[in-house]
């Protein structure tokens, strides 16, 4: 209906957008062009060479294994967060015992208990294990903590079931393990695609773990071989951004594939 | 998170409908027919005590021992404890976390809160906008920094090229100029996540409101400041909440940016814990400064769920007291 065209607004926007787009170009540009181009040009000039020898150089300097590691970190991760989490959301959201009462509010707390917070004695608990520098040592921590937010995620989604089917379904006599099966599980589909998306990022982003629980390159997350790169080849900035652009694919592959999830899952990342 | 908004943003529509959906009523024939037991519950609820709750609870014992990493912990008593309160770096680096965490929901809200806003309009060149404002949040915290390092890198950056800005170039040598780093690449890397709040808050508010504020013609900034600022209230209160959480348990950024440097000057609470226990192996002290973060933590999310009625949810919608 309205109206006269805000420009203030559009200004403000065309500012962001800088704000926001020139890094991004800064890293796309550089890793497009040789060392010797950027030192000479600086980071904002438009590239005089162009190479893939930045990319080429991540996997030679080990970011194949650590990318192989993150991802089989992430796919344990969201196995453990999907085989725990849908149970214990429906008994939150249709068990009327207390002891879930009491529960759904310790998960509730456990949103508030920063990675950082523990750290410590996870180390402890990690090395008395016998699980220090396996990666098993951090899918489990790295899983326990997708839990409170996925739980609320998912326990969310299944109070959207309507209970006149869980009634119909009592009619016919059903356990409340058809029930799960047959009704939750398939309704709850939105929740639980959000769950995955929240649990990978976590996984795959995931940073502090990895940098305590571990230490040999086998057992290196990609995050911690950028952070490795920095300290070590720190001069080699376009080498440097060209891994951290290859650490942002897969992510950015969600994103324009399963947009509506990934931005759930990444509000997800926020509770924390 | 995502329940957080919805909750929070369906608030207006859900005070119209009182008490409608309440309680249902007890004697309805399923009530207790087909409903699963706690057991459901265990095997999730047990694997979180073991690798969450467990070490919460040791975390509190290691801050009154001594452990070096190797061996098994003495009790030391209070020693961590006096230790790091007369420590000036400990003392420092709380006023530090408290000036990023201030700095950063000082800047950051009202950024978002207006680019939320904006972005919640439906013109198409906005949803474009959006999607490429959008990016920061595709890439980790260690890949933020890694790239802000890189950019702002004293001999190669952005800053080594325009000495008329930026002096010498070397943002990291000055305290000042350090702190404005983290601020900066921390509102970079985390507007975008409070802009997406802020537009599903914004897109919620009912239409009519704004139509009525037509029809009494108030103006755009006066229908921003007396119906948008308003209704986005609770939103502002989750995003302020998230924003204090996130900025107490800033790592990463401080990790890989500025070392806590220059000296300690940007050490703060949890990078110094780091430090302390896994630089000095100095366990102890490195719990103590934890639990203190525990308790912030904790302090603060009670308030959330206070705030944003998480623990009343469920008897709303179940019945169950």
């Amino acid at each position: 209906m309205r109206r006269r065209p805000n420009y203030l607004a559009g200004a403000g926007s065309l500012v962001w957008l800088l704000f926001v787009g020139l890094p991004l170009y800064v890293l796309l540009a550089a890793t497009l062009r040789t060392r010797e181009d950027y030192a000479k040009n600086g980071p904002v000039s438009w590239p005089d060479t162009f190479t893939l020898h930045n990319y080429t150089g991540a996997f030679d300097s080990g970011f194949g294994q650590y990318f192989f590691n993150t991802l089989l970190v992430t796919v344990c991760v969201v196995g453990i967060v999907l085989a725990l989490v849908p149970p214990l959301a429906y008994a939150i959201v249709r068990s009327r015992s207390r002891v879930t009462s009491q529960i759904f509010r310790l998960f509730l707390l456990g949103l508030a208990i920063p990675a950082q917070a523990v750290i410590v004695p996870m180390f402890y608990l990690i090395s008395e294990a016998g699980l220090y520098d396996n990666l098993l040592g951090v899918i489990l921590p790295t899983a326990a903590f997708c839990l409170p937010m996925s739980a609320l995620i998912l326990s969310g989604a299944m109070r959207d079931i309507s209970s006149e089917l869980f009634e119909a379904m009592a009619m016919d006599g059903a356990s409340p393990r058809r029930m799960f099966f047959q009704l939750v599980v398939p309704l709850s589909r939105g929740g639980l695609s959000t769950i995955v998306v929240f649990s990978a990022l976590q996984a795959w982003n995931g940073f502090l773990f990895p940098l305590v629980l571990t230490q040999s390159d086998s057992t290196k997350v990609v995050t911690l071989g950028l952070y490795n790169f920095q300290t070590e080849h720190g001069v080699d900035i376009p080498g440097l951004l060209g891994a951290v652009t290859l650490s942002m694919v897969p992510v950015l592959l969600v994103y324009l594939f399963a947009r509506r999830a990934l931005v759930q899952g990444l509000m997800g990342v926020g509770g924390k | 998170m995502t329940l957080m908004t919805t909750q929070t943003t369906s608030a207006p529509t859900a005070a119209e409908t009182p008490k409608k959906v309440r309680r249902r009523p007890e004697g309805s024939s399923a009530v207790l027919v087909g409903r699963p037991g706690f057991v459901w519950a265990l095997p999730a609820t047990l694997f979180f005590a073991l690798f969450a709750i467990a070490p919460l609870i040791m975390v509190a014992v290691l801050s009154f021992m001594s452990w070096n990493g190797l061996g098994s912990p003495q009790w030391v008593g209070t020693d961590n404890w006096n230790r790091i309160l007369d420590d000036p770096v400990m003392i420092n680096s709380i006023w530090l976390t408290l000036l990023l965490t201030a700095l950063g929901v000082a800047i950051q809200t009202p950024l978002s809160i207006v680019l939320g806003v904006w972005a919640a309009g439906h013109q198409r060149n906005r949803a474009v906008l959006s999607a490429i404002y959008f990016i920061p949040l595709l890439l980790s915290s260690t890949a933020v920094s890694v790239l802000w390092r890189a950019l702002l890198d004293p001999n190669f950056g952005i800053p080594a090229r325009a000495t008329w800005l930026f002096g010498d170039g070397n943002l990291f040598g000055k305290q000042a100029t350090a702190i404005g780093v983290l601020a900066f690449v921390s509102t970079w890397q985390f507007t975008p996540f409070h802009t997406l709040i802020y537009q599903g808050a914004a897109r919620a508010i009912p239409d009519v409101l704004y139509q009525a504020a037509e029809i009494d013609g108030a103006g755009r900034y006066r229908q921003f400041f007396h119906i948008t600022l308003p209704q986005l209230r609770n939103s502002m209160i989750t995003s302020m909440i998230l924003m204090i959480v996130g900025g107490l348990t800033t790592f990463e950024t401080v990790l890989i940016l500025t070392q806590g440097g220059p000296g300690t000057d940007t050490t703060i609470s949890a990078y110094y814990m780091y430090q302390k226990a896994f630089k000095s192996f100095d366990f102890g002290a490195g719990s103590a400064i934890a639990l203190c973060l525990v308790v912030a933590a904790t302090i603060i999310s009670l308030i959330v769920v206070r705030v944003s009625g998480y623990d009343k949810m469920r008897s709303d919608m179940e019945g169950v007291s």
